[in-house]
């Protein structure tokens, strides 16, 4: 790698153009995050002032106290790290074991579930909204933590390409350890979950990403503001009352920013995994 | 992959002592996989094979949403349906969004993906710019995107000088539902192509220089067929993606139905039906159709990518 990195490194008339090209693009891309950005900055009057101008005149983080002060913002960041950490932990721990199960395990009517979950892929809240609301009624779990975590943890997505994995270990791997001695939830715990870290974490990155921005079932499951996720709570309840421009800006980047931030700090790991779980449906 | 015999035996039969025992205490352990499975079985079970059956069920009745007083009605749901026109425009605007989104996405996720892969410096920055939008939550880009379109105070008022007020006119209200959509989405299938073109490996490439194969000639007859498949998974996640659209739509349009109705999508209308008008008999069964569209589009993938994988043999 080193050596004809150093060489191709170097800055060709082409690599020049290439560059260029590359920064005029990633100003458009984030054009619209700083113009939210210095909105949450300016007062309320100034940020819907004529003519509009980018940089705020008078720099106020006037905006950003008041959604702390008046709002339940601070409750809405708490339930959408809750339902999130939750379905994240679920949704890997259940998929993995299903995933195993499928690929691994023989026990009678496989063949057929696996068709069953497989047609799941096609299942989603939009889909199916209204009936999914009704048998969650049913269930008692309106307006409630459980009945926004639930749903959203029976991913056939997850368990197929986890399936998909699992198939590819070698087996030998498995049968010295039985060999040894070691019962099947031993093998699983001790030998395949480890060798499948990367797998796992791309599940996972990918149910966060997917359970932090969830809107519609949130939406649909409850109207009570304290039990509200970010998502929820600023399409809503900050929607509802007059416009406060700053302030809403400033709350879409509170919901927004920890994701960012994350993904700043392990790009690699998620790129990876979007790219993995993704690409898992070829 | 391909060393890999999935269906081959777990044991494959040596003449050691002992392995009888082994192979028992396999057999039994074998039979009880099905506990693997139960914790996922169970929530599917729960939260997607019963709501399909109340939601067929319930399509046959006309089910308020309190679900008392419920009556069995037939068909008559679907008949009103189909002879519904909102059922037809909002899923001709669900249509029109697919038709427009799909195609700029493919083409731009392709482009973004050469020139991040192509770029010999700071590759992370790259990355980051063009993946960032895809981590805000569709109801912040949906505020955002309001915001900017908002006349005289919005970015692109101040930045494109437009003439008119994009989200107050029905000719261009879902053009600008169309816009935002592709800033926050084409990131991830900008991931999806660039991770492909990772994995082209580099001595196609080599053999092609040496045989004199210049750049375009390389990008056309190697690059652009090793994408194929990952192109077809593109436009399918972004068919099925696309039909679904609803939450940045409703926020730009606040829940209402847009500029002369001309942005109500088919979920929207699905919604209004169950939880504004109280019907949900009858949104259950625009959801079963709506269901069988999706399920077709499925169908008719897996059909494509059975065709081709018996063309190439």
């Amino acid at each position: 790698m080193s050596a004809t990195a150093g060489i191709r490194r170097r800055w060709t008339p082409s690599q020049i153009a290439l560059t260029t090209l590359g920064a005029l693009v990633s100003a458009v891309m984030m054009a619209p995050i700083l113009w939210t950005l210095f909105t949450s900055l300016k007062t309320e009057t100034e940020a819907v002032a004529v003519p509009t101008h980018w940089l705020p005149e008078d720099w106020t983080l006037q905006a950003w106290r008041n959604i702390f002060e008046t709002g339940n913002i601070t409750n809405w960041f708490v339930n959408s790290v809750v339902v999130s950490v939750c379905v994240t932990f679920i949704v890997v721990l259940v998929s993995a074991l299903a995933g195993y199960g499928f690929a691994r395990t023989e026990f009678r009517g496989k063949k057929a579930l696996l068709g069953l979950v497989m047609a799941g892929l096609m299942i989603s809240p939009a889909v199916l909204g209204v009936p999914l609301f009704t048998t969650v009624q049913a269930m008692g779990m309106v307006d409630t933590y459980w009945g926004m975590i639930l749903p959203q943890c029976a991913p056939a997505a997850m368990v197929y390409i986890l399936y998909k994995f699992f198939q590819g270990i070698p087996k030998e791997l498995e049968e010295a350890a039985f060999i040894d001695g070691a019962g099947r939830w031993r093998v699983f715990f001790t030998i395949v979950l480890p060798l499948s870290r990367p797998s796992l974490s791309a599940v996972g990155i990918f149910t966060f990403i997917a359970s932090w921005n969830n809107f519609l079932w949130p939406y649909m499951v409850t109207n009570n503001p304290d039990l509200m996720t970010m998502p929820n709570g600023i399409a809503t309840v900050m929607n509802s009352y007059g416009i406060q421009w700053a302030q809403l800006m400033a709350g879409g980047l509170m919901a927004g920013l920890p994701l960012v931030i994350v993904f700043i700090f392990f790009q690699r790991q998620i790129v990876a995994g979007v790219a993995h779980t993704g690409l898992a449906g070829q | 992959m391909t060393t890999i015999d999935t269906t081959a035996p777990v044991v494959r039969p040596a003449a050691t002592v002992g392995v009888t025992g082994v192979r028992a205490r396999l057999g039994r352990s074998l039979q009880r996989g099905g506990w693997f499975v139960a914790p996922f079985l169970l929530l599917y079970a729960l939260f997607v094979l019963t709501p399909i059956a109340r939601g067929l069920w319930l399509s046959l009745t006309d089910a308020n949403i309190t679900g008392e007083g419920t009556s069995f009605v037939g068909l008559d749901n679907y008949t009103e349906a189909l002879g519904d026109p909102l059922v037809w425009s909002s899923l001709g605007h669900s249509a029109y969004f697919t038709l427009l989104v799909v195609p700029c996405i493919t083409v731009l996720a392709f482009l973004l993906a050469m020139l991040a892969h192509h770029i010999q410096h700071a590759k992370w920055l790259w990355r980051l710019c063009f993946f960032a939008p895809f981590l805000l939550p569709s109801t912040v880009v949906g505020n955002m995107w309001r915001w900017m379109f908002n006349p005289d105070t919005g970015l692109m008022d101040h930045v494109f000088h437009l003439e008119s007020a994009w989200l107050t006119q029905k000719s261009t209200a879902m053009t600008a539902v169309v816009i935002a959509t592709l800033w926050w989405t084409v990131g991830f299938s900008f991931l999806l192509y660039l991770a492909a073109l990772q994995n082209i490996p580099p001595h196609l490439y080599e053999a092609a220089a040496l045989d004199g194969a210049n750049a375009w000639h390389r990008a056309l007859h190697i690059t652009l067929p090793m994408l194929r498949n990952v192109t077809g998974l593109v436009v399918a996640l972004q068919i099925l993606a696309s039909l679904q659209v609803f939450d940045q739509v409703v926020v730009m349009y606040e829940f209402g139905p847009g500029p002369e109705e001309s942005t109500r999508t088919l979920v929207q209308y699905t919604l209004e039906q169950g939880f504004t008008s109280y019907r949900v008999g009858y949104a259950s069964a625009i959801s079963i159709l709506f269901f069988l569209i999706i399920a077709a589009v499925a169908v008719g993938r897996m059909w494509l990518l059975r065709k081709r994988e018996e063309a190439v043999r």
